[in-house]
C-alpha cells in the first residue's frame, strides 16, 4: 500500500511545527513517509496545546486526589463530588492567540469550547468566568481589545444562556503584544451520570453531530503553540467563528442525549478539530477508528482530507453510540428536533489504527498508540528566578495623606471597578446568582437546594515574576481566601498556565517555580488540581508576558443564606482584621502606582497561617460572629476598607493605623492570610481568635456619615470615592 | 393557572420562567416548542426571554413567523391572555400584536442590571399584584430593548392607558439616568388596548427569592394568579 502523494520537504516540516526528531519519530512509527493529511494529524497532535510536551513531567507533579474528586485531569474537564449526590465539573483554558487576531471571535470561540468541554460530560454548565488580561492602557491597541473581548464573551455566555458571575481584568505593558483570554466554565450533573471520551466496542458507530465543517481554524493548535511575530495578523483566517445559536442547539440536543441509554462515549471537537478527538477517543479506548471523510457534513465544497482533518470549526461533538438500530434511531430524532448534523462518519476497529478514508480512497492510515506513546516529552533546561530585594517599608516615603493615596489608587486601572466589563455579562440569568460579580468569589446556588458554589479565578503575575515559587502559591491560596471569605469551603482548582516561551531556560524557570509553588499550597490547603489547561509561547518578537498561573477555584457552602458579603451592613459595628499585618510594600500597587516601582521581593505566603486564618474566618461566617468579610488582596487593608463602604449606602468606617508601622504600609501593604470582617460585638472574635491562635485586632468601626476615616484627621467622602472607582474604565472605553 | 410557555431554538429563560410560574401558581407550565402548530387551552401564554433562533436577521423577527405563533395570534384575538418577556416582548411587536419596535439598546451594548421600574397602572390582570406607581427593582438583561415609537403611537398608548411599566432612577424619576436602554418616554412594557397582552422587557421572573435577587417580581406572578384562577 502507498498512499504517500506529496513529498514532504524540510520546508514543510517545519511549517508544521515539527522538529526534526519528531519527524524522524513520524517516519519510525509509519515505516514510510507521511502524507499531507498524517504529517497534519501528527503535527496537530505534537503541538505544545495537545501534548503538553514541555509541560507534561511538571504538571504530573501537582496533586489531583482527595476523597471528593471524581475525575482529575486528562478528561475534558474535572469532576468533584460536591454532597447529595450531585458533582460539579468545571475547567478553565486559555485562547490568548485567537483573541489578540480577531479579539471579538477570538473570545467569543474560547467560551464556547470551554463550555463543550464541560457540557460533553453530561452537565448542564450554570456559570462562566473568565480572567483577561490586556497590555498598557496606553496602548493603541488596548481599547479596540477590550471591547472586542468582553463583547465576544458577551455574546457567546449572554446567547447560550449561562450566567458569567466572575472574573479579573488587568492591564500591564507585558501583555502589549498578547493578551491573555482564559475562560472557564462550571457545570452540574448527577454524580452518576458522567459521561466521559474512551470509547469502547469495536465494531460501535462513530457519530458527527452539530456544525458543519468548514476551513476556519485550521491548524489552530499549531499557531497556540508558537510565538507571534509581526505577520500573525495575517493568520486572521486561522481564529474560529462561533454561533452561540447553534451551540445552544447542541447544548440541549447533548443533554437530550444523554438523558437516554444510547451513549457509549462523547466528546466535543475543540483544538485540533476531528483529528484529536478522534484519536483521544480511540486512544483511550485502546481501539482503531476508521472514518470516511466523505461523510463528514461540509460547509464548503471540495474539502480536502487534510482540511477535514484539521478544522476547528466550532460547535461538533464526536459520540459513540450503542451499535443497535434503535439506539441510532433515537439519538438522530433528538438532533434532528434541534435541526443539526447527524452523520454516521465510521465505526471504531481492532486494528488500533486510525483510518481514514474519502470514499473508498485511503488517504491515511496511522498507527494509535504509538503515535500516542511516542508524543514528544521535553526536560527543558530551566533557570530558577534570582530572588528580589525585600523592599524596606521604612524607604518608601509616605503619601501627603492616607485618603489622597487611596483615591489615586482606587481610580486606577488595575483596582478600579470592573461595572463596564460585567454589566454587559448577562450574570443573572438562571436565577441562582446569589453573589454577584463584584464580591470577593461569586456564589451560584444549586437549583432546588440551599446548597452554593463559591467560584473565583485569581492570579497576581507581578508576585510571579519577582518569585515564581511564592507567586504560584499566592494564586491558589487567594482563589482559596476569596472562596473561604463567602463562608464556603473550597474543594478544588483547575488551572491555566499561561507562560512565555519554553524553550528559554529562564521562562521554563518561571514554570518550574510556580508549579512548585501551586503544588505546596494544594497540598497545604487540601485543595487538589482537577482541570487544567497550557499556554506556551506567549510571546511577541521575543518578549514575554508575565508568568501567568491563573487558578479557578470552585468551593461548596450548605446553606447560601449564611453567606458572607463584602458589603459594610450597618453603622457603630466593630471592624476587625484578622491575620497578621507587617506592611509589606514589596510589589504592591501601591509601590507600582504611587512610586513607580515595579519591585522587590512579593509578600511570603506563609500556608500553615493561610489555613489556620481561613478555616477560622470560614467558622466565624458559619455560625453567623460576622456581618460582613472581605479578603485583603491589591492594595491592602484600605482598598478592602473602601470596597467595603463602596458596597453599602451611606455607610463609611473610622479605624486608625496599627502602631509601631508606617501608616501607608499599615493601609497598602499587601501581606497575605488576611481578611476584615465586622461584627456587632468583637470581644467574643478576639477571644475566640486567641484560643485558636489566629492574629485579630480591631481596628475601628463602622459609621454612618459616609467617610471613611483613616486615622486622626484624614478622611474622605465615600461617594467621592466611587466616583474614581466608577469612572476609569467607562470613561476609558469612551475615549477614542 | 394553567399556563403554557412558548419554546424556540435558542430561548433560555424558559426554565427561569416555568419556575416562578409554578412557585406563584402551584401548577408547572407547559412547555410548548416551536413546530406545534396548536397551543393547547391555558390561562396564559408566555414568550420567554432568550434569543430566539439566535436572533439572527433582527431580534424576535424569525420567531414571529414560526408555526406556533399561528395558534397564539389565534388565541390572542380569542382573549387568551399573552405575556411576552424581552426576547417574548420582541416577539410580539414583531408580530404586531404590540405597539412599537425593539431597536438596539442606546449604548450599543448588552446591558444587565437591576433597574428601577414604575408599574403605571395596577389596572390589569397582569399588574394587579402591584400599586399604582410602585417603584420595584428588577433586573434587565438584553442587546435590544430600546423602545420606540412614532410620536401619535406614543401619545395614543399613553391616552389609551397602554403603558405597563416605566424605567426610573434611585428616586423614582422618570429621568436619562434612569433609562438604561434610551427607550422613548423610558417606556419599559406595554399593553394591547384591550390590556389582554403584556410585553416588557425586565425579568420579574429573576426577582422571586430573598436569597438571589429579592423579591419585586413576584407581585407579577400573584397578581396573575389572583385574576386568571
Amino acid at each position: 500500500m502507498s498512499i504517500t502523494n506529496t513529498a514532504i520537504t524540510p520546508e514543510i516540516v517545519a511549517e508544521h511545527g515539527l522538529s526534526e526528531d519528531e519527524y524522524a519519530s513520524i517516519l519510525k512509527i509509519l515505516g514510510r513517509e507521511p502524507n499531507m493529511t498524517e504529517l497534519g494529524v501528527f503535527s496537530a497532535m505534537y503541538s505544545e496545546h495537545c501534548s503538553y510536551k514541555s509541560s507534561k513531567k511538571w504538571l504530573k507533579t501537582l496533586p489531583t486526589e482527595a476523597p471528593h474528586v471524581i475525575q482529575g485531569p486528562g478528561e475534558n474537564a474535572g469532576v468533584i463530588d460536591i454532597g447529595d449526590g450531585e458533582a460539579a465539573i468545571f475547567k478553565i483554558e486559555s485562547h490568548n492567540h485567537p483573541s489578540f487576531i480577531e479579539p471579538y471571535q477570538g473570545a467569543a470561540t474560547g467560551v464556547g469550547g470551554i463550555l463543550r468541554d464541560v457540557f460533553t460530560m453530561g452537565a448542564r454548565p450554570i456559570a462562566n468566568l473568565n480572567a483577561l488580561r490586556f497590555g498598557s492602557p496606553d496602548h493603541p491597541k488596548t481599547r479596540h481589545l477590550v471591547g472586542g473581548v468582553v463583547a465576544g464573551i458577551a455574546g457567546y455566555g449572554n446567547c447560550m444562556g449561562i450566567p458569567t458571575v466572575a472574573g479579573e481584568v488587568n492591564f500591564h505593558p507585558a501583555y502589549n503584544g498578547n493578551i491573555l483570554v482564559n475562560a472557564m466554565t462550571v457545570g452540574l450533573a448527577p454524580a452518576d451520570r458522567i459521561f466521559y471520551s474512551a470509547a469502547a466496542g469495536a465494531g460501535n458507530p462513530v457519530i458527527y453531530v452539530g456544525a458543519k465543517t468548514g476551513r476556519d481554524g485550521i491548524h489552530g493548535a499549531t499557531m497556540s503553540s508558537t510565538e507571534f511575530s509581526e505577520d500573525s495578523e495575517e493568520k486572521r483566517p486561522t481564529v474560529q467563528v462561533g454561533d452561540p445559536f447553534t451551540e445552544k442547539l447542541l447544548l440541549e440536543a447533548c443533554l437530550e442525549l444523554m438523558a437516554t441509554d444510547t451513549i457509549i462515549a462523547i466528546q466535543d471537537m475543540g483544538a485540533a478539530g476531528l483529528t484529536s478527538s478522534a484519536v483521544e477517543m480511540a486512544g483511550k479506548g485502546g481501539l482503531g477508528i476508521e472514518m470516511d471523510l466523505a461523510k463528514v457534513p461540509a460547509r464548503e465544497e471540495n474539502m480536502k482530507p487534510y482540511e477535514l482533518m484539521l478544522s476547528e470549526s466550532q460547535e461538533r461533538m464526536l459520540i459513540i453510540l450503542k451499535p443497535d438500530a434503535a439506539s441510532e434511531a433515537e439519538a438522530r430524532a433528538i438532533f434532528d428536533k434541534w435541526e443539526l448534523d447527524f452523520a454516521v462518519i465510521g465505526t471504531l476497529t481492532t486494528t488500533g489504527h486510525l483510518v481514514l478514508k474519502m470514499g473508498d480512497e485511503l488517504v491515511g492510515d496511522i498507527p494509535i498508540a504509538p503515535m500516542v506513546d511516542e508524543s514528544p516529552e521535553y526536560d527543558r533546561p530551566w533557570e530558577p528566578t534570582a530572588a528580589s530585594a525585600v523592599v524596606d517599608a521604612s524607604t518608601v516615603p509616605a503619601p501627603a495623606s492616607l485618603t489622597g493615596a487611596l483615591k489615586s489608587l482606587i481610580g486606577t486601572p488595575d483596582l478600579c471597578s470592573r461595572r463596564w466589563v460585567w454589566e454587559q455579562y448577562d450574570h443573572l440569568i438562571m436565577g441562582d446568582t446569589a453573589i454577584r460579580p463584584g464580591g470577593d468569589a461569586a456564589m451560584v446556588r444549586v437549583r432546588d437546594s440551599k446548597k452554593g458554589l463559591a467560584l473565583t479565578v485569581d492570579c497576581t503575575p507581578r508576585y510571579v515574576k519577582a518569585a515564581p515559587e511564592t507567586g504560584g502559591a499566592q494564586a491558589v491560596a487567594e482563589t482559596w481566601r476569596n472562596i473561604t471569605a463567602t463562608g464556603a469551603k473550597p474543594l478544588a482548582i483547575t488551572n491555566n498556565m499561561n507562560f512565555g516561551n519554553p524553550q528559554k531556560p529562564q521562562i521554563m524557570g518561571q514554570f518550574v517555580g510556580a508549579i512548585n509553588g501551586m503544588r505546596a499550597a494544594c497540598i497545604a490547603l487540601d485543595y487538589p488540581v482537577v482541570s487544567g489547561n497550557v499556554s506556551l509561547y506567549n510571546e511577541t518578537e521575543g518578549a514575554a508576558i508575565l508568568p501567568t498561573p491563573v487558578i479557578g477555584g470552585v468551593g461548596v457552602i450548605a446553606d447560601i443564606e449564611k453567606r458572607g458579603t463584602v458589603a459594610f451592613k450597618a453603622a457603630d459595628e466593630a471592624i476587625v482584621v484578622i491575620g497578621e499585618t507587617t506592611g509589606w510594600l514589596g510589589q504592591s500597587i501601591y509601590l507600582r502606582e504611587i512610586e513607580g516601582r515595579e519591585e522587590g521581593a512579593p509578600p511570603p505566603v506563609d500556608l500553615a497561617l493561610e489555613k489556620k486564618n481561613g478555616d477560622f474566618v470560614r467558622g466565624l461566617i458559619e455560625t453567623g460572629s460576622v456581618t460582613a468579610c472581605h479578603d485583603v488582596s491589591d492594595g491592602g487593608i484600605a482598598i478592602a476598607l473602601a470596597e467595603m463602604a463602596l458596597g453599602a449606602k451611606g455607610l463609611g468606617a473610622d479605624v486608625t493605623p496599627e502602631d509601631g508601622l508606617a501608616a501607608h504600609a499599615w493601609a497598602f501593604g499587601e501581606d497575605q492570610a488576611r481578611y476584615v470582617v465586622t461584627a456587632k460585638n468583637a470581644e467574643g472574635i478576639l477571644k475566640a481568635a486567641a484560643d485558636a491562635g489566629v492574629p485579630a485586632a480591631v481596628i475601628g468601626k463602622t459609621t454612618g456619615n459616609g467617610e471613611l476615616k483613616l486615622g486622626t484627621g484624614d478622611s474622605i467622602s465615600v461617594s467621592m470615592l466611587r466616583s474614581q472607582f466608577e469612572d476609569w474604565l467607562p470613561d476609558f472605553m469612551a475615549a477614542s | 393557572m394553567k399556563s403554557a410557555i412558548i419554546v424556540f431554538p435558542g430561548t433560555n429563560r424558559e426554565r427561569d420562567m416555568a419556575i416562578a410560574l409554578e412557585k406563584a401558581s402551584g401548577t408547572a407550565p407547559l412547555m410548548v416548542w416551536h413546530k406545534d402548530s396548536e397551543i393547547p387551552d391555558v390561562d396564559l401564554i408566555v414568550v420567554p426571554g432568550g434569543f430566539s433562533y439566535g436572533d439572527y436577521l433582527r431580534a424576535g423577527a424569525m420567531a414571529a413567523h414560526s408555526p406556533v405563533l399561528r395558534s397564539l395570534k389565534e388565541k390572542a384575538s380569542k382573549g387568551t391572555p399573552v405575556m411576552g418577556v424581552c426576547n417574548g416582548f420582541q416577539v410580539l411587536t414583531e408580530t404586531g400584536l404590540l405597539p412599537g419596535v425593539l431597536m438596539r439598546n442606546a449604548g450599543l451594548k448588552f446591558i444587565c442590571r437591576n433597574v428601577g421600574l414604575k408599574v403605571e397602572t395596577s389596572q390589569s390582570l397582569f399588574t394587579g399584584g402591584y400599586e399604582d406607581g410602585q417603584v420595584l427593582s428588577i433586573p434587565v438583561a438584553h442587546n435590544d430593548g430600546n423602545y420606540f415609537a412614532d410620536n401619535e403611537t406614543l401619545d395614543r398608548i399613553e391616552q389609551n392607558g397602554q403603558v405597563a411599566f416605566r424605567y426610573v432612577d434611585e428616586d423614582g424619576a422618570m429621568t436619562e439616568a434612569g433609562n438604561p436602554n434610551g427607550s422613548a418616554r423610558n417606556i419599559a412594557g406595554v399593553f394591547n388596548k384591550e390590556k389582554t397582552v403584556l410585553g416588557f422587557m425586565p425579568h420579574p421572573e429573576n426577582a422571586i427569592d430573598p436569597a438571589v435577587g429579592g423579591t419585586d417580581g413576584r407581585g407579577l406572578f400573584d397578581g396573575l394568579v389572583r385574576a386568571l384562577s
